[in-house]
């Protein structure tokens, strides 16, 4: 079968340029903290959402609707209401972290597909198994901390469903379990949907020495008139002992389309790409090129090579966790 | 309210590991829990003190449990997790991997990693059994007073995250390792030097964050002291000590003294930022904008 081509989309425009590009499934979220890319001016609102999915449906395509920050106590309603809503809408699935919520949606809408969300870190078959037992759980996106052996591993001992991140922004600690962002800003991808929000970023320039700072910390220095990466904490610049540089992560973005014959091998489902913020035609050229290569490995064609490279913005590209060097 | 020391966090010697619980057994707190959390390769150094350690410990009148893995990917570490189920102590989780192990009605502790935000997740720990949790450190008092109060309800004690440097990420990576430019499968055990984790500074030299293998923890040690009445007011029974090198039994009286009126918590602050390894403090998490605020009298010191 076809692997999945899996596709962001931050807003309606980028939702049908996703679609009319071939994409098979779409993922999006409401426009609050209900989903982990709550950016200004980005996502759904409720009557996007139903356009939106049934523009989608009408198409062939798929929409999964990300509900994957963890409800704050005492406000559990707003994440209640944003299931019971999905479903309204027609998504053909959620995408859940908190052990609450899959619990409320799995007893007040059991008939709504369950997908297991990145945030929830399930990173090994025992876990999956147990969530997909739990829950029904049908579908679990792996967290980035998997070789390509051992997901297929985990594919042998699951009958889950698994979806992979193949390009796009990396996450390098396991996902749903960081709170560096908050630390520095307040704003945490768990409880906001954010990390390392752009309220918190600022540049100054001084003797032709741009500097990047988050939270007041400077971790990025460059020569004024450089480019300077955006300062994404994991992928900041740092000194311990007496090495300095990149001790997290360089800034580099995943890109993982090399592997995908490895990755339909290993028993895997769906082809994750990451970028609810990006531009609709980012998001077009991004499905396009990932269509064209599962289609020509269906079709027994070798891969398109290089595809991608010019999407990268002039960043450096990792296949990160997928090889076990990467550790 | 009473003290609960959590696992420690880094690579130790065994003899290092097996003087600091043998010092617990004289320190006024009610529960010890240990064990490897961070990275499966440390236990072998010191798996065979453990027996030990849970015996003079619970002789001592403490309570004892053992702590899971955080991140679980090997074959090895699933294997790890499944027999701390078999091993007649309480169990920790800390990723819900351990749960998968534990039969239906088994009591169990939650550990500060395992994201419980919210009095659904509560609830459904609690009737799989959680008797204790540890909330996750990011919290805000707001949160942890909402979930005290359901956990009162519930029957299930919350605790919260009283000393010691925030774990803050798990990485499949190891970053000591990296430094030294290695990988996880070839670390030579980069990280053993370092005893309350590796001082990680910003470009200006500010102190920020520490590294622990493929952990990362807040430069500043986490400290609610100044909080202690909110959190009893709130419901919250206990205080999590995380240990370190330095005068941490010192540190576990002082405490037991702070909760019962005792001392004051500008003493802790004192205590904490004097002496032989002085080091910097937060409560942001519970109270302040960002985890990384203070909001002691010492504050802007």
């Amino acid at each position: 079968m076809v692997m999945e081509i899996v596709c962001p989309a931050g807003t309606p425009a980028s939702l049908r340029a996703a679609v009319k590009a071939g994409a098979h499934t779409v993922y999006c979220g409401f426009n609050d903290e209900t989903n982990a890319r709550n950016f200004p001016g980005l996502n759904f609102d409720r009557t996007e959402m139903r356009e939106g999915i049934q523009f989608a449906h009408k198409h062939g395509s798929r929409v999964l609707l990300a509900i994957n920050t963890f409800p704050r106590a005492g406000d559990e309603a707003i994440w209640h209401r944003a299931i019971s809503d999905a479903e309204r809408c027609g998504a053909d699935a959620v995408i859940l972290a908190d052990i609450g919520l899959l619990d409320y949606a799995a007893r007040h809408h059991p008939g709504l597909r369950r997908h297991l969300s990145v945030q929830a870190a399930a990173a090994n078959a025992d876990v999956i198994n147990f969530y997909a037992e739990t829950f029904d759980v049908k579908r679990v996106v792996l967290p980035r901390v998997l070789s390509v052996p051992e997901i297929a591993a985990i594919n042998a001992e699951t009958s889950a469903e698994t979806e992979v991140f193949v390009f796009g922004g990396l996450c390098v600690m396991a996902e749903g379990r960081c709170s560096l962002s908050s630390y520095a800003t307040g704003l945490s991808p768990n409880m906001n949907g954010v990390c390392s929000p752009a309220s918190h970023v600022a540049y100054s320039e001084q003797n032709g020495v741009l500097d990047a700072q988050l939270g007041g910390y400077t971790i990025h220095r460059t020569k004024s008139g450089e480019s300077a990466p955006y300062p994404t904490l994991c992928k900041g610049c740092f000194g311990a002992g007496d090495k300095a540089g990149y001790l997290f992560e360089d800034p580099v973005s995943l890109n993982a389309e090399q592997l995908i014959p490895q990755l339909q091998k290993a028993g895997v489902t769906a082809l994750k790409i990451e970028g609810r913020q990006r531009s609709r035609s980012y998001v077009a050229q991004v499905v396009r090129n990932f269509r064209a290569a599962v289609d020509a490995l269906e079709a027994g064609r070798d891969m398109p090579s290089g595809m991608l490279a010019q999407l990268s913005e002039g960043q450096a590209m990792t296949t990160g966790a997928y090889k076990k060097t990467w550790r | 309210m009473e003290l609960t020391v959590g696992p420690n966090q880094f690579f130790w010697s065994a003899d290092r590991w097996s003087t600091s619980y043998a010092e617990l057994v004289q320190s006024p707190v009610d529960r010890v829990v240990l064990g490897e959390v961070v990275c499966s390769k440390r236990l072998p150094f010191y798996q065979d003190r453990i027996p030990e350690a849970v015996s003079i410990l619970a002789e001592a009148g403490k309570q004892v449990a053992l702590s899971s893995l955080a991140l679980v990917t090997l074959k090895r570490e699933r294997k790890q997790t499944a027999d701390l189920a078999e091993m007649g102590v309480e169990v920790e989780i800390n990723d819900l991997t351990a749960l998968s192990y534990l039969p239906e009605n088994t009591p169990f502790f939650v550990g500060p990693l395992v994201n419980v935000y919210n009095e659904g997740t509560l609830g459904w720990l609690a009737a799989r059994g959680a008797t204790r949790v540890c909330l996750p450190p990011e919290l805000p008092l707001d949160s942890v007073t909402t979930l005290a109060r359901r956990g009162n309800e519930l029957g299930v004690v919350i605790e919260v995250w009283g000393h010691g440097r925030l774990p803050l990420a798990i990485s499949g990576r190891c970053y000591h390792a990296r430094m030294h430019g290695r990988t996880k499968d070839n670390c030579q055990f980069a990280c053993e030097d370092d005893v309350d984790g590796l001082d990680v500074r910003t470009m200006e030299d500010q102190p920020f964050l520490a590294m622990n293998g493929v952990q990362t923890l807040s430069d500043s040690y986490a400290c609610a002291a100044y909080q202690v009445e909110d959190l009893r007011n709130a419901g919250v029974k206990a205080l999590r000590l995380s240990p370190q090198s330095q005068g941490f039994s010192q540190l576990c009286a002082m405490y037991r003294q702070l909760l019962d009126g005792q001392i004051k918590p500008a003493d802790i602050a004192t205590f904490s930022k004097q002496g032989d390894a002085p080091v910097r403090l937060s409560d942001g998490f519970l109270t302040g904008a960002r985890g990384v605020d203070w909001s002691g009298e010492d504050a802007g010191q």
